[in-house]
């Protein structure tokens, strides 16, 4: 059991990591990653509505009547998606203002709608955990690895900490949305060479 | 027959059982939004308006109750003396409530200035309304007895090109503070001569 919990749980973080290896959910990945901390703040928020969802789905999944599932699927994600936001509202409001209304479109993204149809209506709670965990701190890596790019060359800081020397001139075309599929293009392509060897 | 009752149990029981949880969420978290609307939403926004005021507004603030609202008014003095007060209006706009704060002179009624708060808008077109202050300065020294309503629907306002329903929200805002504040002004005035002595 322990083993193939792990085994589920691994394969978020490399083989099938979402942004890079499934490529989905690519509207906050290119929306959001202007800066690292916006985007792990919303890798954060959408792994707990993926583990929330993909428990609960994988629990009523003998329940749940096949031909209404999807419509099941939504009212549990969008649930989580609202406890988040209000959670958020009320815990880190700054960041909920710059995430904006990326956090209440995570109802929609193909990740978390995605995992429940093809994992979690299948598979026992416990593994439908440890996949929503891996899948979950996939998406914030990727987000976290594609922000730190971005802003370093954006906007010349990680973190809001300055990185070069005072004579630098931001590359502003990454912090904007052309720079986004730019620089996802690259870190797939990148992956793609690691991945062949 | 008995596919069509269960689908219809299951999501009936799944949706009440989310309402319920997102109810006793909102109810949890509900003071703590409250403060952090006021914190980082509403207090830099009545700093903007009254920028030279001796005391602080967010201290000195007051509420009334019209048609079972509660409102918060906030006071600027000068010299001690009751000179403003900023109060909030909300119009419907593109995306969900634009929240406007409009600071108004007690002694000429007139607006002093407005500032877009909460909003959903379009990022790029809507957002403008917060983002630029041109078009929100259009505000700042109307008298209370002008129109609040773009000039197409004969007003004061210009209206920003390719947002027409956001600026029209705004000004639906800010004569929601108008109606509202000629309506309680003996209420006001007798609360700011309090404050003064």
């Amino acid at each position: 059991m322990a083993q193939s919990m792990v085994k589920e749980f691994t394969k978020g973080l490399w083989a099938e990591i979402p942004p890079f290896r499934l490529v989905l959910g690519l509207c906050p990945v290119l929306a959001v990653t202007k800066s690292v901390e916006n985007g792990i703040g919303m890798g954060i928020a959408t792994t707990f509505v993926l583990v929330c969802s993909n428990f609960l789905v994988s629990l009523l999944r003998n329940i749940i009547p096949t031909k209404v599932r999807i419509a099941c699927f939504i009212v549990i994600i969008a649930t989580f998606v609202t406890v988040v936001e209000l959670m958020m509202q009320a815990y880190t409001y700054p960041l909920f203002l710059k995430l904006g209304i990326f956090i209440p479109l995570i109802v929609v993204n193909c990740i978390v709608l995605g995992r429940a149809e093809a994992f979690a209506f299948k598979n026992a709670p416990h593994l439908a955990i440890a996949d929503g965990l891996g899948m979950g701190i996939g998406f914030t890596l990727s987000l976290g690895a594609l922000g730190a790019v971005r802003e370093c060359l954006g906007s010349g800081t990680i973190l809001g900490n300055a990185v070069f020397g005072p004579g630098f001139q931001p590359f502003t075309f990454m912090v904007e949305a052309p720079g986004a599929f730019v620089c996802l293009g690259l870190m797939l392509c990148l992956m793609n060479l690691i991945g062949k060897k | 027959m008995r596919e069509m009752i269960s689908m219809v149990v299951v999501l009936t029981v799944l949706s009440a059982f989310s309402g319920g949880m997102l109810a006793a969420v909102r109810t949890g978290t509900q003071d703590k939004i409250e403060n952090q609307v006021l914190k980082f939403q509403k207090a830099p926004a009545i700093k903007k308006i009254l920028s030279n005021v001796s005391n602080d507004p967010l201290q000195d603030r007051f509420k009334l109750t019209d048609n079972d609202q509660e409102i918060t008014f906030f006071v600027g003095k000068v010299d001690n003396k009751p000179q403003a007060v900023v109060l909030e209006g909300k119009g419907k706009g593109y995306g969900g409530d634009v929240g406007l704060m409009v600071g108004i002179d007690i002694e000429t009624d007139a607006v002093i200035g407005v500032w877009v708060t909460t909003h959903s808008e379009t990022p790029g077109l809507g957002s403008r309304a917060k983002d630029n202050p041109d078009f929100v300065s259009q505000f700042s020294g109307l008298g209370l007895d002008k129109v609040f309503a773009v000039k197409n629907d004969g007003g004061e306002i210009d209206a920003m090109s390719g947002a027409t329903i956001t600026s029209k929200a705004v000004c639906m805002a800010a004569k929601q503070v108008q109606e509202l504040y000629l309506r309680l002004k003996p209420e006001i005035q007798k609360q700011t001569q309090q404050m003064a002595n």
